[in-house]
């Protein structure tokens, strides 16, 4: 993330993703609500990097299209999320069953927005040749709840 | 014997000379006869679709889904910019504004149409609603539950959205739409049966023809599609099926 793209006030955190890499990002808590009735849609490749994406993807992000695709999904990662959430849904959707979770999402000013998010499998002849993820507007009360749960995972 | 074509039921009732012209095009694309025939809810199409009696079908994207899966049906097309939009609507009068003032023990009504009916569901989500507890009643057509809703039977309804536009204006102005979906990867699609893969191709061609003439574009426009048909792949209509894997519970 670059400084001069965030809007606000930032704090600076390090992420640290499963395979050792680590990124060093900015989050304002400025959050944009999920637009009501729309969808989210993303795909990516076996290895978790973005194939496909839909409008709703790129305007929530607030990255371009041309900055999404080819990099790994977890360019949007917030860092108030906990790990844990992810191994849950990487063990989960590796073992080709579907996952459904709450997440905090990181856009590219530094802002966030929460989503209800399902992850699937794309099986072709036996195997998994990408993931699909659709993700709907959560309601505030499953938002508090698990804001509450996350703190305590972190 | 003539190929049995079935759409989707929430079509039945609207539009239906439009389907039966629509019927007479494929025949002249295939050169064989096709026999357009009408279901009255969705359980009695699947059934005929399970007992093998249709062989081709234009199906909501939760069917398509199964006659893919299932049966081994083959993706045609589509409606080129098209995609399936489903509305949460109240009466006219309803205090309710927005989702967020929904409140448990929703009475709500719609048809058996499962794409429409998922639509909806997610559509309450944010207001923490779901099936524990909300109670929602079948009815056999969006007339009925337009009726359901003016009756005070129920406190909203779900909607296709051109079904719900399809409404005279008499019923829409006692209703009001509190919201509408723009998922915009939804859609019906026109498949074939596997025994009649071959017929693929000729079809298609005819299909994608349509928009060069006058007579055609007017009928795909009246049928909802008004920029004609698009080819739809095994890879799209695979990518449907996992699409709607992830909206089902």
């Amino acid at each position: 993330m670059r400084p001069e793209d965030i809007v606000g006030e930032g704090t600076e955190h390090v992420l640290t993703y499963q395979d050792g890499t680590r990124r060093r990002v900015f989050v304002t808590g400025i959050e944009t609500p999920f637009p009501p009735g729309e969808l989210i849609v993303s795909q990516t490749d076996p290895a978790g990097f973005i194939t496909e994406c839909n409008e709703a993807f790129v305007r929530m992000s607030g990255y371009s299209r041309e900055e999404l695709i080819g990099q790994p999904h977890h360019i949007i990662r917030h860092p108030d999320m906990p790990a844990a959430a992810f191994k849950d849904l990487w063990d989960t959707i590796m073992a080709g069953k579907k996952w459904q979770g709450y997440v905090k999402n990181l856009r590219k000013d530094g802002g966030f927005y929460w989503v209800r998010a399902v992850v699937v499998a794309n099986v072709r002849s036996g195997t998994i040749v990408s993931y699909t993820s659709v993700r709907r507007e959560p309601s505030r009360g499953k938002i508090a709840e698990v804001e509450a749960l996350y703190r305590t995972m972190r | 014997m003539a190929l049995q074509f079935a759409i989707s039921p929430e079509f039945s009732s609207s539009h239906l000379s439009q389907w039966f012209i629509f019927n007479n095009r494929l025949q002249h694309f295939l050169g064989e006869a096709c026999h357009l025939e009408l279901y009255d809810d969705f359980r009695a199409l699947r059934g005929a679709v399970g007992a093998g009696c249709v062989d081709m079908i234009y199906a909501n994207a939760f069917d398509t889904s199964m006659v893919l899966r299932e049966k081994g049906f083959v993706p045609v097309a589509r409606g080129a910019g098209k995609s399936d939009e489903a509305l949460v609507a109240v009466v006219a009068e309803s205090p309710v504004r927005k989702v967020a003032d929904f409140r448990q023990g929703l009475r709500v009504a719609a048809t058996d149409a499962p794409d429409v009916e998922t639509i909806g569901r997610i559509l309450l989500e944010p207001a923490d609603l779901d099936e524990s507890n909300i109670t929602l009643t079948h009815h056999r057509n969006y007339v009925l539950v337009a009726k359901a809703l003016i009756n005070g039977e129920a406190d909203a309804g779900f909607f296709l959205k051109e079904s719900f536009e399809d409404l005279s204006e008499l019923v829409r102005g006692q209703l009001r739409p509190v919201i509408l979906s723009r998922i915009c990867v939804v859609r019906h699609a026109l498949l074939l049966a596997p025994q009649h893969a071959d017929r693929r191709a000729c079809l298609l061609a005819g299909l994608l023809a349509m928009r060069e003439h006058q007579a055609d574009r007017e009928l795909c426009a009246e049928l909802g599609f008004p920029e004609g048909w698009q080819a739809l792949d095994q890879e799209e209509a695979a990518f449907m099926v996992d699409l709607m894997e992830t909206l089902l519970p």
